[in-house]
């Protein structure tokens, strides 16, 4: 049963919001019924794939065992804590990069739905027991989080310790009222975004330029041109679509799921643009690569200045982007593209002094909202893969 | 170490990080909002902040908020040590 694309997925949706719904208005904690409803769900998941199914037990089992390590390392101050929980950690991504590795020599190496996001999940909470924001989970409370279905196969990605707090909390009937309210609205938008926004330019997507057609070198171009920007709408409205009914069902089962967009297309720098696309990607690599990295370089003096700090942090933050859609060409080059992109718009933030004199002016941020367009949108060519093979026409 | 006068070594700490030579005298202004602070700056504020008073704050430890002023910074400081 796929996630937010098959009528029965909906219709078992909507039985358990009906459920959870009974639940919250009796004011009753909704966090049993969400982690046994996640389980159903994922049940009907991986019900067409056994090996899947098995895959994805052992990865719950093996990322647990990995958890309850780290978490005694710390608490027993182990004198070499530091040195296992970096051997953990790689231990952690491991699965991720042995299937992104596998898949580039067998399409059906043995993987599952949703390892690229559970993947995020789990390494954050490693992390953060080494930061000692986290001293412990239990492990109900961790597999939940790790299975949470309305973001398993796609995001948004979800923090462990604001999930631990939706936990926490029991709504009073008002305040869940509330969550409803809120929540319906987030899935009424995502719903109509899949599937009148991405159905109509999914179609625009190939009507467009083969209407244009590609007889001369002039139509050609203007078939790719409609083409890339359709496609770029077109990924907008899916993804935009989904994570938005994500964050509607988060609600009824009482968590408050992160938006993960916000009118990525108004954005006036490459810089806005990462702070509200695809949101809590870009704050997660933000927060566990990007300051990661920078702290490091600025502790060991890595580089001379500031700038080439953050320019190269930069790369290597969106290079980590790349491999993690994977371990392509295409995925690699948009990677390297936004790190590069990123890089430039700090170098003429920090150095331009024209830019800091008309960063205001309207005249300057309607051009500076021109180049970053034609930037983000010649960026999902590269997604796409059409920037290196064109479409026929 | 002790830290007698911590509000000042923190003051003139920023200030020697952000270039901000009245950074003292507005201690309730919001340095992000002002683009005294970038995220690349904060990162450099923590990382000052544990190699001169050995208080250490994770990336993700803290929201935005809580450490947006010259007095946060201080009273998140003072909690620490």
């Amino acid at each position: 049963m796929g996630f937010y694309t098959e009528p029965a997925f909906f219709i078992v949706t909507a039985v358990v919001v009906c459920i959870a719904i009974v639940i919250g208005l009796l004011q009753k904690p909704l966090h049993k019924f969400g982690l046994v409803a996640s389980i159903v769900m994922l049940g009907l998941l991986f019900s067409e794939s056994l090996a899947s199914l098995v895959f994805f037990l052992a990865y719950l089992v093996y990322s647990l065992a990995l958890e309850k390590y780290v978490e005694r390392l710390f608490r027993m101050k182990d004198s070499r804590a530091v040195a296992k929980y970096r051997v953990a950690l790689a231990l952690q991504i491991a699965p991720l990069a042995v299937y992104k590795v596998g898949v580039l020599f067998d399409p059906t190496f043995l993987g599952f739905i949703g390892i690229s996001y559970i993947t995020f999940k789990a390494v954050q909470v490693l992390i953060e027991l080494r930061d000692g924001l986290i001293e412990s989970m239990q492990p109900w409370r961790y597999l939940y989080f790790l299975m949470f279905f309305p973001t398993f196969t796609s995001g948004p990605i979800l923090r462990s310790r604001a999930f631990e707090k939706d936990l926490d909390r029991t709504l009073t009937r008002t305040e869940y009222l509330e969550y409803l309210y809120r929540g319906a609205g987030w899935f009424i938008l995502g719903a109509l975004y899949k599937f009148v926004g991405s159905a109509l330019t999914g179609w625009l997507m190939w009507f467009a330029p083969a209407a244009i057609g590609g007889d001369t070198p002039g139509a050609f171009a203007c078939a790719q041109l409609a083409y890339a920007f359709m496609y770029g709408l077109n990924l907008f409205f899916d993804f935009a679509g989904y994570s938005h009914m994500a964050v509607g069902v988060g609600f009824a089962l009482g968590i408050e799921v992160p938006r993960n967009f916000r009118a990525p297309f108004l954005s006036v720098d490459i810089k806005d643009f990462w702070n509200r696309w695809h949101i809590t990607l870009s704050y997660w690599l933000r927060d566990f690569v990007f300051m990661r990295f920078t702290t490091a370089a600025f502790e060991h003096s890595w580089f001379k200045s500031t700038v080439t700090t953050a320019c190269i942090a930069y790369i290597v933050n969106m290079l980590v982007m790349g491999f993690w859609h994977g371990i392509t060409v295409d995925f690699v080059a948009y990677g390297l593209y936004h790190g590069l992109l990123l890089a430039a718009c700090e170098l003429i933030q920090r150095k331009w002094g024209f830019y800091k004199k008309h960063k205001k002016d309207r005249w300057f941020r309607i051009c500076s909202w021109a180049v970053t367009m034609i930037a983000v949108f010649y960026g999902f060519a590269l997604f796409s893969g059409q920037a290196l093979h064109p479409i026929a026409v | 170490m002790a830290h007698e006068n911590l509000d000042q070594e923190i003051v003139d700490m920023l200030v020697e990080l952000t270039g901000e030579d009245e950074l003292g005298d507005y201690r309730d202004v919001d340095l992000f909002e002002e683009e005294i602070l970038d995220s690349l700056g904060a990162i450099e504020v923590l990382v000052t902040l544990k190699q001169r008073f050995g208080v250490s704050i994770a990336p993700t430890e803290l929201e935005r908020e809580e450490m947006n002023t010259v007095n946060k910074i201080v009273e998140r400081v003072r909690e620490r040590l």
